[in-house]
């Protein structure tokens, strides 16, 4: 069964179909599926693609037109990334920009903010990471140290930030400072600065994670500096216009999860087909559960995106509150079991030896899948998110 | 609960829930349970008369509404929510879905008085097994001087004891057949079943050269009950949801109440994380059950598959939710004065009502070319 868009969008689905099938060719064609918002994998080609993009008008769709968006209705960049995910499309690299950066700034940036920074995102110029978590501040985000101190006419940073994804490839940090260390409430004297990457003060050292690649970074501030103009959303706003920002990442769809999940369950029954170990009944069951998994993915992504087209007053955005709400925990558990049953189906090859791609990409999945239930919060804050603001039982 | 609800669909959630609210509460349910019809006789009367839920899917040219799956996938889930003590399973799901399947003049004559909430109809397919499948009916239908005459016995039939209409799957010469027999033939015995989940009746019926009238076509029965079948776990999966949820709101609410330690114990995150993950459970259950709605109502390819898997996860899912329900209320929850066991044992009947997740899951394989 298909998503049935209803007649609105159709005209515009067959656009991006049309513009899918015209320009997703070649080398890009070669890269279908491949990375993710937190993988690198084939970056060149993805930054390629990015700018294919750019030039056909893809990037920034809900974007107001004066700053190079296309100034399209939700609907239609759900649409979008319905058609993008559907013809399995390099993941974009730039997801740090055009689903958070791009979005705070249009909820809470400057005009003249909004004019040095939205074209350029949309024109693959300039790349961004994010300063958020600190080594001493995870979860308990609030209790950020990095200091930022109003000096005449610009700030200075002293801090450290870490786990800032593809923060060795980023022009730009958004870093959420201490500005007011005396604040009575501690949420009060934070402040969200922009960061010039390219200074003496800041350093960017790639962490390696469980499989020794680098998609993170740790980010050092030893007197960096930022112009006074670089606040977003006020002195002092940097909790609220953070949580804003927080609250757009846990709403991005889970859409591209979703069908790299279906591509990885199909391929895993091809090969246990192959091997023989489809044959045995408990294999069997679990490979139906994951089928099942992703199934139920899908379910509430539909769910979530046709009640978004289809918008109804009270009812309804509550339901889809509480299925957003919980299909990051669903899908990221949900991942999880599927790397260990692939890990268990491909066998030896995966755990001894990682010949040959399946045996690679189970091992991989394995592994990369235990960073799903800590990033973006973790699955404990989810749940505290979920019991108190869906459930609302007491802090 | 489809994918997709229009604004004339939640009024209707609307209608069933204060209806049931009026019609299905606690008391209600126990007073069905302990007594002697199986059924609340005046609030099926109620829904056929004020809200029309007995004619909601039936065509209108034979005395119905003529709505269709998603609006009752509504009722299901709301009836669900509250135990409604009445053969909407039965009677509107299977019994109604197979006289639609199968059309024709004994579904002329049976569905406008189904319509009106006259006829209590259910149908009687399983024999040894709890799941669907044609190499379990033995039941025997055999012709002589023109009539036909059933010969075997069904252990678990929904309502039988209760339904005016028995729709009968039974073996004939040309294969698995479905045949109508009234309440009161000949040869026939019901025996009420003493269920754990007292909130749903089953009978045993057995059948001794019980004279019965063929529906449809000699031999083409499964086919009409293939469709029957994914109607009946897209539906129960909804059910299931209803009732999930119930039992979700109830713990959340006592939660919040309940003071240990001079704070509620909803505070404290080893409840208050369970709460969160039966809710990611809740809300998955309710895309599951609103997949398969959507994939039967509009005869989709793939409406087999996401009915077994909607019937795995619903069931699942209510188990887990309903026994999470018992916990956190602690010594309360296993009273019988307390409602945690109702759910709690609609839960464990739902589940295996229909076949078992584990067969179910063989069906998804099979379905989907693993075997």
């Amino acid at each position: 069964m298909d998503l049935d868009l209803g007649g609105d969008y159709s005209e515009f689905q067959d656009e991006v179909r049309t513009w899918l099938s015209e320009h997703l060719v070649g080398e890009f064609r070669d890269h279908r599926g491949v990375g993710s918002p937190t993988d690198d994998t084939a970056w060149d080609i993805r930054v390629e693609w990015e700018r294919e993009l750019s030039k056909g008008n893809w990037l920034g769709l809900t974007w107001p037109v004066e700053y190079g968006g296309r100034g399209l209705r939700l609907a239609q960049e759900i649409v979008f990334e319905y058609e993008y995910a559907r013809a399995a499309a390099p993941a974009r690299v730039n997801t740090q920009a055009l689903e958070l950066v791009g979005p705070t700034l249009l909820a809470f940036g400057s005009e003249k903010q909004k004019r040095r920074f939205l074209p350029r995102i949309l024109a693959v110029q300039e790349m961004w990471g994010q300063g958020f978590s600190e080594p001493g501040a995870g979860s308990d985000l609030a209790s950020v140290r990095t200091r930022a101190v109003h000096d005449g006419e610009q700030w200075r940073i002293d801090g450290q930030k870490v786990w800032t994804t593809f923060g060795d490839r980023a022009d730009w940090l958004y870093v959420l400072c201490r500005t007011d260390p005396d604040a009575a409430l501690r949420h009060r004297g934070l402040t969200l600065l922009l960061v010039p990457v390219a200074q003496p003060g800041v350093e960017v050292r790639p962490i390696e994670n469980i499989t020794r690649s680098t998609e993170f970074s740790e980010c050092f501030f030893n007197d960096a500096r930022t112009g006074d103009d670089m606040v977003v959303g006020g002195v002092g706003n940097g909790w609220r216009v953070v949580m804003t920002t927080l609250g757009l990442e846990r709403g991005s769809a889970l859409m591209p999860m979703q069908l790299s999940a279906e591509r990885e369950v199909a391929e895993l029954i091809e090969t246990a087909r192959a091997s023989g170990v489809l044959a045995e009944p408990r294999t069997r069951q679990r490979l139906v559960d994951a089928m099942i998994g992703v199934h139920i993915m899908r379910s509430t992504n539909l769910r979530v995106v046709t009640d978004l087209l289809h918008p109804r007053d009270t009812a309804g955005s509550q339901a889809t509150t509480a299925a957003a709400t919980t299909s990051k925990l669903f899908a990221s558990t949900q991942h999880q079991s599927l790397g260990e049953l692939a890990v268990e189906i491909l066998g030896a090859g995966a755990v001894f030896d990682s010949d040959g791609d399946a045996a690679g990409k189970a091992r991989k999945l394995f592994l990369l899948s235990r960073a799903e239930t800590i990033y973006g919060g973790t699955s404990e804050i989810q749940r505290n998110i979920i019991a108190e603001r869906v459930l609302g039982l007491p802090r | 609960m489809a994918l997709i609800t229009t604004d004339e669909q939640e009024a209707l959630r609307d209608v069933m829930r204060s209806f049931l609210a009026k019609y299905s509460t606690e008391s209600d349910v126990r007073a069905v349970m302990g007594g002697a019809a199986g059924y609340d006789t005046t609030a099926w009367r109620m829904a056929a008369d004020q809200i029309g839920v007995q004619a909601l899917v039936i065509p209108e040219e034979m005395g119905g509404a003529g709505y269709g799956f998603d609006e009752l996938a509504i009722v299901m889930e709301e009836t669900g929510r509250s135990l409604f003590p009445a053969p909407v399973l039965s009677t509107t799901v299977l019994a109604t879905s197979a006289l639609v399947a199968i059309g024709g003049p004994l579904a002329q004559e049976y569905l406008p008085r189904i319509a009106t909430g006259d006829l209590i109809a259910t149908v009687a397919v399983s024999e040894a097994l709890l799941h669907w499948d044609p190499a379990d009916i033995t039941t025997k239908a055999e012709k002589s001087g023109g009539n036909w005459r059933l010969s075997g016995s069904k252990p678990y039939v929904l309502d039988g004891g209760q339904a005016g209409l028995i729709i009968v799957a039974a073996r004939t010469g040309n294969g698995v057949s479905l045949f109508a027999v009234e309440s009161g033939a000949d040869g026939m015995a019901v025996n009420a079943l003493e269920s754990m989940d007292q909130t749903r009746r089953l009978a045993r019926v057995t059948f001794d050269g019980t004279p019965a009238v063929l529906l449809g076509d000699d031999g083409l029965g499964w086919q009409t009950l293939r469709v029957v079948y994914d109607r009946a776990l897209a539906a129960l999966a909804c059910e299931q949801v209803g009732g999930a949820q119930a039992a979700l709101d109830m713990t959340v609410n006592y939660v919040n109440m309940r003071e240990q330690f001079g704070r509620p114990i909803g505070s404290f995150q080893a409840i208050k994380h369970r709460c969160a993950d039966l809710l990611v459970e809740v809300e998955s259950a309710r895309s599951a059950a609103a997949y398969a709605s959507t994939a039967v109502a509009a005869g989709a390819d793939d409406a087999s598959v996401a009915a077994s898997i909607a019937k795995v996860y619903c069931s699942q899912a209510f188990y887990h939710v309903a026994a999470e329900c018992i916990q956190m209320h602690g010594g309360i929850g296993f009273t019988w004065e307390h409602p945690a066991h109702l759910y709690f044992k609609r839960a464990k009947s739902s589940e295996a009502l229909f076949g078992w997740p584990a067969h179910h899951r063989d069906r998804i394989a099979a379905l989907i070319g693993l075997v």
